[in-house]
């Protein structure tokens, strides 16, 4: 079987995952946008487990499964605390801090 | 199927595990203990346990320095996960210092009315009845000693994680509780609660492209182990392509960290709204962790391919000094400015970095890349944690007065703050007679005889910009009267004083006699594989 179809999706997911991170502004689809782009790398561990034919791949992507709902926690967290600090969840109206 | 159980090395791992125990213990401590003990125990608990890390530190340290009969320079531990050698012991050394400084800093109390630095609760909302009844109660987040523990064990791992998989846990472990930790604030809380969105979801962004390099660079080399990617780059008969692009992808992931141009942009954001002993902690230790680690992927991983990243290195060198330098000129918030002076400092660190050569191209007496970059982080994270815990002294009503004009007249205030705080802007400036001198010495030296001179020459010269806005701040406090009533230097608790006391220290004596610890890091800086 050939990776090379799944290598091209997990790119193509990817690109989404990122183009979104930097398009969207709402935090909560920013976020939505990494945990694309984490996934995009777990099928690209698991494509690459099977055709070097060892495991390595696919016990990462479970770490990386299991540090991305690490991730959710910490920053559903913060972005719940400026949602009610600020009723919103834009990304843009966060712009004290600059210059 | 026969399962074989794994072989953990323990003892030589207990620095790890002291700390990873202690913050457990502190998030038990946090349910089981009244309220009104929990402070006093937390910091009892995290700084007793850090310093016995640092014991047990220094003891595998003593274990695995090289004699004459063994010349062996570290071991492999944990099942090919970790690396024991010189340059990790030296960076936990340095990173546990810090996290007893920081412990400190945060337990200060004194500054703020008898209470921490950190949100009395963090649930309620900033300006609200529930707010104010929480600070009248006096009520304290003690949560901040655990979060900071699993941060510190986070830093342990990093410079030591010899496989890729592992290197990525660390990254995480290393900077979901600082992200936590840079939105506790009690004062300036939308501040705060903004630095900890943004470098929330920019490191979020960048460790989604350091696992998708990870991924990439499995594929090219079919393991994760630093030794098998390098023995696969060494055969070369793969396609370059996806080592490329997965090195150019982790390197995204590690210079975000370590707040390299065009990856800084979240440090001054980060570095003014976060807590001020969160930004003193996370200036120094991070930049340690994060070197230690760039330091040994690149030159153990990575080393054969050398001559594919050196260049794109140097257009980072090169631009994160500019951007630090010339950005910080500009600058009229103090934390602010020592940020982006953080950010050129990163870039000089990277100067140094990019003095990696082949091991037959070293000549006696040289200095070893490696060695100069222990060097310059340990007097930089030192120099750095004084000046960040100054700024928390200088305060006015609304908490702590960071407009560099605000500080006008600070010399006469407080001719001891200030002229301490001059003496750390002249290390950072790398004036003669301090550590920041011989860092930068060092860094120079060893990028030039790798041949490195035109980085060298754009270093100097950024040094010479970068000197003018420190020389800036010391001509305010100094020669500027104070407009109307100045700001004033609250008498700080023992705790940051010392930290304080051994910035200064540090930064003095590394300055006129480096020898021995450069000899130190020079007998030990070589990474084994």
């Amino acid at each position: 079987m050939s990776t090379e179809p799944f290598v091209i999706l997990s790119a193509i997911l990817f690109t989404i995952g990122c183009i979104g991170v930097l398009t969207r502004r709402n935090a909560l689809v920013v976020f939505m946008c990494v945990e694309l782009m984490l996934n995009a790398s777990n099928l690209l561990l698991i494509t690459f487990s099977r055709a070097n034919g060892n495991l390595e791949g696919q016990i990462a992507a479970f770490f990386v499964m299991v540090v991305a709902a690490a991730e959710v926690v910490v920053g559903l967290a913060i972005i719940m605390t400026i949602f009610r600090t600020r009723r919103s969840a834009s990304v843009d109206d966060a712009s004290l801090l600059k210059y | 199927m026969k399962f074989e159980a794994p072989h953990i090395e323990y003892d030589l791992l207990l620095p790890i595990l002291i700390i990873l125990a202690v913050a457990v213990l502190g998030v038990m401590v946090e349910a089981a203990v009244p309220r009104a003990q929990r402070y006093l125990v937390q910091v009892v608990l995290a700084a007793g346990g850090v310093v016995a890390a640092l014991i047990a530190a220094i003891r595998v340290f003593g274990t695995i320095n090289p004699t004459s009969d063994n010349p062996k320079l570290g071991r492999i531990v944990a099942e090919g996960a970790l690396a024991l050698d010189g340059p990790t012991l030296y960076s936990w050394i340095v990173i546990l210092v810090l996290a007893l400084l920081g412990v400190l800093l945060f337990a200060e109390r004194q500054l703020d009315g008898g209470v921490t630095a950190f949100a009395g609760q963090a649930s309620a909302l900033p300006g609200t009845e529930a707010e104010r009844q929480a600070s009248a109660k006096g009520l304290e987040h003690t949560e901040v000693f655990p979060l900071l523990m699993f941060a510190v064990s986070g830093m342990l791992m990093f410079p030591a994680a010899t496989d890729l998989l592992t290197l990525f846990v660390a990254l995480e472990v290393l900077s979901l509780p600082l992200y936590l930790l840079c939105g506790l604030a009690r004062r300036r809380r939308l501040l705060s609660q903004e630095a900890a969105l943004k470098y929330f979801m920019l490191g979020a962004f960048s460790s989604g492209f350091f696992v998708y390099g990870i991924a990439l660079v499995y594929g090219y080399a079919g393991s994760m182990s630093y030794d098998k990617i390098a023995f696969a780059i060494a055969s070369g008969s793969k396609s370059d392509g996806l080592l490329l692009a997965g090195m150019g992808m982790l390197a995204v992931g590690l210079l975000f960290k370590v707040g390299a141009a065009p990856f800084h942009a979240w440090t001054p954001d980060v570095y003014q709204g976060a807590p001020t002993p969160v930004t003193a902690f996370m200036a120094a230790a991070t930049k340690v962790a994060a070197f230690g680690a760039l330091l040994r992927l690149f030159y153990v991983a990575f080393g054969g391919a050398r001559w594919d990243w050196q260049p794109i290195f140097w257009a980072i060198a090169i631009l994160t000094m500019v951007v630090g330098s010339v950005l910080a000129l500009s600058q009229t918030d103090v934390k602010r400015l020592l940020a982006y002076s953080s950010i050129a400092h990163a870039g000089f660190l990277l100067t140094g970095f990019l003095g990696a050569r082949d091991l037959a191209e070293i000549k006696a007496g040289d200095i070893d890349p490696v060695q100069a970059v222990l060097f310059y982080l340990t007097t930089y994270a030192l120099t750095t944690m004084a000046a960040f815990a100054i700024v928390s002294l200088v305060r006015d009503g609304a908490g702590e007065a960071t407009q560099i004009s605000r500080w006008a007249g600070l010399g006469k205030e407080s001719p001891l703050v200030a002229g301490s705080f001059a003496f750390l802007l002249l290390g950072m400036a790398g004036i003669p007679l301090t550590s920041g001198f011989t860092g930068k010495w060092a860094v120079f030296a060893a990028a030039l005889s790798a041949g490195a001179w035109p980085i060298v020459i754009v270093a100097v010269l950024m040094s010479a910009v970068a000197a003018y806005f420190y020389v800036r701040i010391i001509v305010v406090m100094f020669f500027t009267d104070p407009i109307g009533e100045g700001p004033r230097v609250t008498v700080p608790s023992l705790l940051t004083s010392s930290v304080i006391g051994i910035g200064v220290a540090g930064t003095l004596v590394l300055g006129i006699v480096p020898g021995p610890l450069l000899d130190l890091i020079g007998r030990t800086a070589q990474f084994i594989r």
